[in-house]
């Protein structure tokens, strides 16, 4: 590293294997994203660490049986979706409290499957390490064609039930008055969850999905309650997070999910305490009126 | 004359019954509310009066009986009725505007996304967009519209919440306990409200209240539901110590108040309890 920006910046461009993470990195950061401002709004954080958990042993199974890892990803996420879509939920589509304890059976056999799997396979320590805590190295063309292309389904999708979603996220029971399928879009939004959390697994390993899915997407409802410049921010922010944590990675020895979580935790802490710092001199601005006007 | 027998209706029950998981909430309810009125539906909890609003929007079927809304069977009416289900706070933590939730009655169901900058390609969005800034005017509700909605005061999310229910100038407007946990200058100030709404607009509104005081000098009419069928007509018609006993076949005695403040003694839910459901803290969080 040489300090000069320019050559710096340039030579992360030269290798092809940093070509390639760097268009997973901004597939995967906008996907996830998106899904991830809903997933924030809806309160299923839980459910999406799930699915990137059952990723996991969907991988490493994959990897067992000799089938890519990138369609393990996939059907473990996606199968992990429509199970949690199928627990058993009132008629406005809101979670029984039994969702929970579901979710989370279903999270510890989907690990120890995991562990089972990359047992079975002789126990490589290298590839345990990159499933769980992710690896840039190696993204091959192919898997960046698989990104990209479940990446534009699910956004695709997503634009399609978008506002509706929305509402049945803030206002259910108005809205199942007005007849949006509130209990279907649940379960779709669950499958495009699945999607995202499979392909943020990939770069930042299962168990750090959260960097990408829920951290940009806190960050900018932090920052503003306008619904669009929140959604909009939270895929910059993703962005920002993945392309500075790609560059450090590369120049550094340790590995790329640390970067994207340090940058993302980093960002959140930012946001948060600038919001705190607002609302306090809000309330000390209050108190400087004279009482009663502000009542 | 009864009821019953008015042409204007705007809702109206014949001989309805609603079952819910093959157990009959009520039956026999005939029940009318003329067109423009201020109707408040009453009676103990449990008795169904959420099921009636349901019934009237076709959200529950009837087992028996017809339920015609606006002059067509329930279900049909879609964005005319204005509705504001039961519910609790929302969530503080929701970081979503007023306004926003407001919108959401406008086009909240509709696919897709909508375009940015389509406020100046679309007139259309932009008098949606108009009339959002207009319903939350009326409530009241400019000076918090733009602040998330889970910070602000139980009672003015139900105004932003009525607002939305208003967005697309419905005729009938169903309230499910607008009322519930909000403290007593809110219930009445909110009351004031959907009371000038519903004269200013000419709107028919159906609202569930669990205690008639704080809206009994709005009401042109109350309807007061049991298992076995409901009556309905002018407050002074029907709470009376005579119409109860005979509806809930108990002992139920009516006294009013130096203040005018209705007493309803022998209810199977007793007045008391109501003082308790509005002590907790309320307002500002």
């Amino acid at each position: 590293m040489s300090w000069n920006i320019v050559a710096d910046v340039r030579q992360l461009f030269l290798f092809s294997f940093m070509v390639n993470a760097l268009r997973a990195g901004t597939i995967v950061a906008v996907a996830a994203g998106a899904l991830g401002w809903f997933m924030v709004l809806r309160r299923q954080a839980f459910a999406g660490h799930t699915l990137a958990i059952v990723s996991f042993p969907g991988a490493a199974g994959a990897i067992l049986v000799g089938i890519s890892a990138t369609v393990g990803y996939f059907t473990a996420a996606i199968a992990a979706a429509l199970v949690i879509a199928a627990v058993p939920r009132s008629a406005d589509g809101r979670a029984r409290s039994g969702e929970s304890a579901i979710i989370g059976t279903v999270q510890a056999f989907a690990l120890a499957c995991g562990a089972l799997f990359v047992s079975l396979y002789g126990g490589f320590l290298n590839g345990l390490t990159n499933l769980l805590f992710g690896s840039f190295l190696g993204i091959s063309p192919s898997q960046v064609v698989a990104l990209l292309a479940v990446a534009t389904a699910a956004l695709a999708v997503l634009a399609v039930i978008a506002r509706p979603l929305f509402f049945a996220s803030v206002d259910p029971d108005v809205a199942a008055a007005r007849g949006v399928p509130v209990r279907l879009l649940s379960g779709v939004f669950l499958v495009l969850l699945g999607c995202a959390a499979a392909e943020v697994s990939q770069i930042t390993g299962a168990l750090l999905v959260f960097a990408l899915l829920v951290m940009p997407a806190a960050t900018a409802q932090q920052v503003t309650a306008r619904p669009m410049a929140s959604f909009w921010l939270t895929i910059a922010l993703g962005l920002v997070v993945v392309w500075l944590a790609l560059a450090a990675a590369y120049y550094s020895v340790y590995p790329v999910g640390f970067f994207v979580t340090t940058f993302g935790f980093a960002a959140y802490v930012l946001a948060a305490a600038g919001r705190a710092a607002a609302a306090r001199s809000r309330r000390l601005r209050l108190a400087a009126t004279p009482a009663g006007s502000t009542a | 004359m009864l009821p019953a027998e008015r042409s204007d209706a705007a809702v109206r029950f014949a001989d309805a019954a609603v079952q819910v998981g093959g157990k009959t909430i009520w039956s026999g309810v005939n029940l009318t509310v003329a067109s423009g009125e201020f109707m408040a539906v009453l009676g103990p909890n449990g008795v169904g009066k959420s099921t009636l609003i349901k019934a009237a929007l076709g959200l529950i079927g009837l087992s028996a009986g017809t339920v015609t809304v606006l002059g067509r069977p329930a279900g049909q009416t879609g964005k005319e009725i204005g509705y504001l289900p039961q519910r609790r706070n929302f969530d503080a933590g929701l970081r979503v505007r007023g306004t926003d939730v407001v919108s959401l009655g406008s086009d909240g169901e509709r696919w897709g996304i909508p375009l940015p900058w389509g406020d100046r390609l679309f007139p259309a969005r932009r008098a949606a967009r108009g009339r959002v800034r207009e319903v939350i005017d009326l409530v009241g509700a400019s000076a918090f519209a733009d602040r998330p909605i889970g910070e602000v005061s139980g009672g003015e999310q139900q105004r932003l919440l009525i607002a939305q229910a208003l967005v697309r100038r419905p005729r009938l407007l169903a309230l499910d306990e607008p009322l519930d946990s909000l403290d007593l200058p809110s219930q009445a100030s909110v009351t004031a409200l959907i009371s000038a709404i519903c004269r200013e607009q000419g709107m028919t509104v159906m609202l569930v209240a669990h205690d008639v005081n704080p809206i009994l000098p709005y009401l042109d009419c109350v309807a007061y539901l049991a298992a076995g069928g409901a009556v309905c007509g002018t407050p002074g018609e029907v709470i009376t110590s005579q119409t109860l006993t005979a509806l809930y076949r108990t002992p139920i005695e009516v006294l009013r108040a130096s203040d005018g403040r209705l007493v309803v003694v022998g209810e199977p839910e007793p007045p008391a309890r109501h003082a308790d459901r509005h002590a907790g803290p309320a307002g500002h969080p």
